[in-house]
């Protein structure tokens, strides 16, 4: 990407005016509404399932087929829904974040958000 | 149906000599990589960080490498034989862990540190006390982990390769410190990364041909396979429910609290486990952490999908009452089945792989435990930043071998009372739960979080956390505790995390918002922008 020369570092004022750029809220708006939900929701079902197998083991035994019982799909259900997170995350970080961060890590490092250099609103890819 | 092995109850199954070589022949190709790869480890990053320059999908082998240790591979499948879906339980707390490093953790501080939790953790605040905290909890997590891994070592060896007795078990452990030193000290991060690619690929290949193996054997049904083995555990009389849950922890309303405790302290703990974080370090950019994350929850799970089959294979092929009396009890479930279905050759193989999963464990955990003190301790609250990076990585090979030394008496120790290793385990996960995941997502996601906040959670989590160990029936008043003969526990669970992961969040909380020192709101700037667009961060090291 860019040439390994001796680069000047960016200034304290560089990254308080990235941090207030739409563009940056716009990145961590997008993080954050992926991330935070999805968080809460796997803590939650994986809560759910442990109190489950604590203090309704019967419901848990209740066969569904042949020897497979209720506890037995819900476990392997969280084996479902955590391979799927973990795909839905990737792609949404490669379609909604990683080209806000990828553009705003270009202009950085040609110090574009130095003061009075168009912090605010410049055109995006 | 099973055709039983028959054998003494304190004899070794199988042929030591096999699998001695096997081990030897791992050991043998894993240093000669190791030697190898020493010969780029020329800086700092290249002896903490293996240069930055493994691929993503490496580091996911290689994660799961440093996270599948034997108390995994092991325990989970001897949990599975003899209590059944209760050792189910604790795989699924293991692998949903991942998601909070993933979503919350991983990229992030790819992007924002260098070497160490305490890079990130001190990132905004004042830089020595903050240091000192970090370092003080990753040693502790590193140390009680350790311990767990070596005296595991100890236990195999009655099983695996026919030495009995406390000397015998005191020289083994003493020879996979040894080894686990001459893997850091030479290869650094580099040499300990091929290590535990290696040993991953190889413990994924035993699962999957285990599997395969008892699947065939009913039909690639996994009613048929879940009815065996409840039918063998009601033959041999053992009057559990092996498909229910309840079978380890539903005895008492206590029981069932520390159950939850311990579910809550594993999905909270990986994210916080140091050497964990410390393999987010290795890859070029944020982007290779979050792909070495997808790699390793994969795997990982696959492979708990696999220890589920390799479970209750060995629960209806060799039997409860075969497991619980061989030497090694609920360990020697895979090795036993292993026996069952191919003889000494496969046990052989699955024997050398468990000894190649606790070097490769211990190896990830020693260097993390050195670059800790080295950098956090001794190069920035000792010598206040004014050290050479050579002089850190030299600190860093002495402090290696100190901390291996000291895991290696520890380990005996802990081998020679007996302390239960699961234990030990769920206490390492337990403290990182406690001590350094709250800190971790203050800093990173809480623009008011202070210096006061950064210590209180940090020590109020550690203190709570082995605190109330110490006051638990872990270590007093109850049979099976460490001191059976006094009484001063008045704790009534095992696993503390359901009081002090949330006192350690609350103690963050409260510390920041008595403290009088104002927030630096240029550094969380910095912080936060660096995290997010990756600017700023360490780069790969070109050779």
């Amino acid at each position: 990407m860019t040439p390994p020369t001796e680069r000047r570092m960016l200034t304290p004022e560089e990254y308080r005016q990235a941090q207030d750029s739409p563009e940056f809220t716009e990145l961590r708006r997008r993080f954050r509404r992926f991330a935070f939900p999805m968080t809460v929701a796997f803590f939650a079902w994986y809560l759910l399932y442990v109190l489950l197998s604590t203090y309704a083991d019967d419901f848990m035994a209740e066969k569904v087929f042949g020897d497979v019982n209720v506890g037995i799909l819900l476990g392997l259900a969280q084996f479902v829904t955590t391979f799927l997170i973990t795909q839905l995350y990737v792609r949404h970080a490669g379609r909604n974040t990683d080209p806000i961060a990828d553009e705003m890590r270009d202009r950085l490092e040609h110090h574009e958000y130095a003061r009075g250099t168009g912090a605010e609103g410049a055109p995006r890819g | 149906m099973a055709d039983t092995v028959v054998l003494a109850a304190d004899s070794t199954i199988g042929e030591p000599a096999i699998n001695i070589a096997i081990f030897g022949a791992f050991v043998l190709v894993t240093l000669v990589i190791t030697f190898r790869a020493s010969r780029n480890n020329k800086t700092a990053a290249d002896y903490y960080a293996a240069g930055r320059n493994i691929s993503g999908q490496q580091n996911g082998l290689a994660i799961a490498g440093d996270y599948l240790s034997a108390a995994s591979f092991l325990g989970i499948a001897g949990a599975i034989a003899l209590y059944g879906y209760d050792g189910f339980l604790y795989s699924i707390g293991f692998l949903v862990a991942w998601l909070v490093a993933l979503l919350l953790v991983a990229e992030l501080l790819r992007n924002t540190a260098r070497f160490t939790m305490a890079d990130v953790l001190a990132f905004r605040m004042r830089q020595r006390p903050v240091r000192m905290a970090a370092a003080i909890s990753t040693l502790a997590v590193c140390l009680f982990y350790l311990v767990a891994q070596m005296s595991g070592a100890g236990g195999l060896v009655t099983l695996l390769l026919g030495v009995e007795g406390d000397a015998a078990q005191a020289l083994v452990v003493i020879l996979v410190g040894a080894l686990m030193i001459i893997y850091v000290l030479v290869g650094g991060m580099r040499g300990t990364t091929y290590v535990q690619i290696i040993k991953a690929s190889l413990l994924i290949a035993g699962a999957l041909v285990m599997t395969l193996w008892v699947l065939t054997e009913v039909g690639f049904n996994l009613s048929t396979l879940l009815g065996d083995a409840q039918q063998t555990s009601d033959t041999a009389g053992t009057g559990i429910n092996v498909l229910a849950p309840g079978a380890q922890y539903g005895a008492t309303a206590t029981s069932q609290l520390d159950f939850v405790s311990l579910g809550l302290a594993l999905v909270l703990g990986t994210a916080g486990l140091p050497h964990v974080l410390m393999r987010f370090y290795t890859v070029p950019t944020a982007k290779d952490a979050r792909r070495s994350v997808q790699w390793a929850i994969w795997l990982i799970g696959i492979f708990y999908l696999f220890s589920l089959v390799i479970g209750y294979g060995a629960g209806a092929l060799v039997g409860p009452n075969e497991i619980a009396n061989a030497p090694g009890a609920v360990n020697s479930a895979a090795p036993l089945l292993a026996f069952e279905l191919g003889g000494t050759v496969l046990l052989g193989i699955i024997a050398g792989v468990a000894f190649a999963t606790i070097l490769a464990v211990v190896a990830g955990l020693t260097i993390t435990a050195s670059a800790s003190f080295a950098h956090d301790v001794y190069a920035s609250v000792i010598k206040k930043g004014a050290v050479s990076p050579n002089g850190e990585v030299r600190v860093a090979r002495v402090t290696a071998v100190v901390i291996g030394a000291i895991s290696i008496g520890l380990g005996i120790l802990a081998l020679q009372a007996g302390l239960n290793i699961a234990f030990l385990v769920a206490l390492a996960f337990a403290v990182a739960a406690s001590a350094n995941l709250p800190t971790i997502l203050y800093t990173l996601f809480w623009k008011r979080f202070t210096t006061q906040g950064a210590l209180w959670s940090i020590y109020g989590g550690l203190i709570t956390c082995v605190g109330l160990i110490v006051f638990s029936p872990v270590v007093s008043g109850d049979p099976a505790a460490l001191f059976p003969d006094v009484d001063f526990a008045w704790f009534p669970l095992k696993n503390p995390g359901i009081v002090s992961i949330p006192l350690s969040f609350f103690l963050g909380w409260l510390g920041t918002v008595l403290s009088k020192e104002r927030p630096d709101v240029d550094k969380y700037a910095e912080l936060e922008v660096r995290a997010l667009t990756g600017i700023g961060a360490e780069k790969a090291v070109e050779h």
